[in-house]
């Protein structure tokens, strides 16, 4: 749970709120908790939240890490993986 | 070659062997022997991975940490949570926490049953719950280190921002230094270093360290998850007890920054406080715990719903306490890899791959047995 995932922002949105993408897929993130986000900037993001940012060559390494680990727990439990919170929509659920 | 291969690179590693099997021999010949502790449950995941402790040399011992926060969770959290979802409350927690032992059964076990319980990797989760279900009570199980903290607290703020009236936490926040000076403080370890949590210290800031290495003596380095950046830092650590001089050495400057992350800090001291409150395997600590203010009870699950958090009963005869404090490896627990794997795990350190007796039941033994 303590895993941090760096994503790219690629777009702002209302109340705080970007969007990330990582591996073409995107999701919006909270960005109260990061000074002035750019578009483009790699973002650590933890629990839904950018916690903080980061260099460009430091993001691509950490998601080297993920997706190996990743591609692990597929083959020993032979389920997926997310990394990051998939959009909820607590209405369609249950 | 670029970044990636940087931190894999295996003429890199074969470089560490040497760098660490030299510094190592010299630190023997003054004498000496360390100890270092690997805080964080993801240096744990990577250094039994990538076999790290094959590096060492034979005057080095990493141990490892209380480096997760679900793995610190008292039993008796889990007991409450599900006391909260026979009530009828909708329970949000992280993944992790549903296989997790409470005194006498899971969240998992208690949602079969029919408790309504979400996992979620987002606390956004519980918020979004709350708006959609204005009927029902919800309770999100805030456990967390310092890095967890900041994103509940955000979703907090906006809750309480938008008004909203039936989202409560149920808080077992932990802070990372507390239990840090307590475990230096026990006689029975000689910890000589520290390898510093990286996402924790990224709120913290690198400074938070200071004390430890300024008073107490101890070595520490702030070090990222990839394997060269662990041998990095244990060479770091090493070179600091040869030198014979503490400090705290930033080798993660790539995110951590040396104050922390200000507006998150902000956060935490606007809604929270400091509190003992106990570890489990650990016990009490004072002063190791945040709870919410009081001006903000009404957010608060525990005093909203007349229940208090009791201590939980651990299984007598798991050793995660002593796993936790470096102590042992899990393999000197007896029910390791026998009545307590992956798919049945009896401690929390054996649910999620972080957890120790989980990253050494995967990695090291090979994922068979002892
Ligand atoms: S269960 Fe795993 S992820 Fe969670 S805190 Fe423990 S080690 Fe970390
Ligand atoms: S092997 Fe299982 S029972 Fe033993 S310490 Fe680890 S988690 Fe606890």
């Amino acid at each position: 749970m303590c895993l941090a995932v760096p994503m790219q922002l690629v777009a702002m949105g209302a109340d705080e709120t970007g969007t990330v993408e990582l591996d073409g897929i995107q999701h919006t993130i909270g960005l109260m908790l990061i000074e002035e986000p750019k578009i483009g900037e790699y973002l650590l993001i933890h629990a839904g939240y950018a916690i903080e940012r980061l260099d460009c060559a430091e993001a691509e390494a950490r998601l080297a890490l993920f997706r190996t680990l990743a591609a692990i727990h597929r083959q020993e439990t032979g389920q997926e993986v997310l990394l990051v919170a998939a959009p909820l929509r607590p209405e369609t659920r249950r | 070659m670029n970044y990636i291969d940087g931190f894999r690179n295996q003429d890199a590693a074969a470089r560490y062997r040497v760098t660490l099997a030299q510094l190592g021999q010299e630190w023997a010949d003054q004498g000496g022997r360390a100890c270092f502790m690997e805080v964080c449950g993801s240096h744990t995941m990577a250094i039994a991975r990538f076999a790290i402790r094959d590096f060492l040399p034979p005057s080095v011992t990493l141990v490892s940490g209380p480096g997760c926060p679900v793995c610190v969770t008292d039993p008796g959290y889990i007991d409450a949570a599900i006391e909260l979802a026979m009530q009828g409350k909708i329970i949000v927690t992280f993944g992790d926490m549903m296989r997790v032992p409470g005194s006498r059964s899971t969240l998992a076990k208690s949602r079969a049953a029919g408790g309504w319980i979400e996992s979620c990797y987002s606390p956004v989760t519980a918020l979004e719950l709350a708006r959609a279900h204005p009927d029902r009570e919800i309770v999100f199980l805030a456990i967390g280190f310092e890095t967890t903290m900041a994103p509940v607290l955000a979703m907090l703020d906006t809750a309480r921002r938008a008004a909203i009236p039936n989202l409560t936490l149920l808080t077992a926040f932990k802070l990372v230094p507390p239990v840090l000076a307590a475990l230096i403080a026990d006689p029975e370890l000689k910890i000589d270093g520290f390898l510093c949590p990286a996402h924790v210290s990224a709120v913290i800031g690198a400074h938070a360290y200071r004390p430890f290495a300024d008073t107490h003596g101890v070595a520490c380095v702030v070090a990222g998850f990839e394997p060269l950046d662990i041998l990095h830092g244990v060479e770091g650590l090493l070179r600091q007890k040869i030198a014979g001089h503490a400090t705290v050495d930033n080798q993660y400057s790539r995110v951590v920054r040396p104050e922390g992350n200000r507006i998150a800090q902000r956060l935490v001291d606007h809604y929270l406080m400091p509190a003992d409150v106990s570890w489990r395997g650990l016990g009490v600590i004072p002063a190791s715990g945040l709870v919410l203010r009081p001006e903000f009870a009404r957010f608060d699950a525990e005093s909203r719903h007349g229940l208090t958090v009791q201590p939980g009963r651990l299984n007598p005869h798991c050793l995660c306490g002593e796993v936790l404090k470096g102590k042992i490896r899990p393999v000197h627990c007896s029910l390791f890899g026998v009545a307590c794997h992956p798919e049945h795990p009896l401690g929390p350190c054996m649910v999620s791959s972080e957890g120790s007796c989980g990253a050494e039941y995967r990695f090291a033994s090979g994922g068979v047995t002892r």
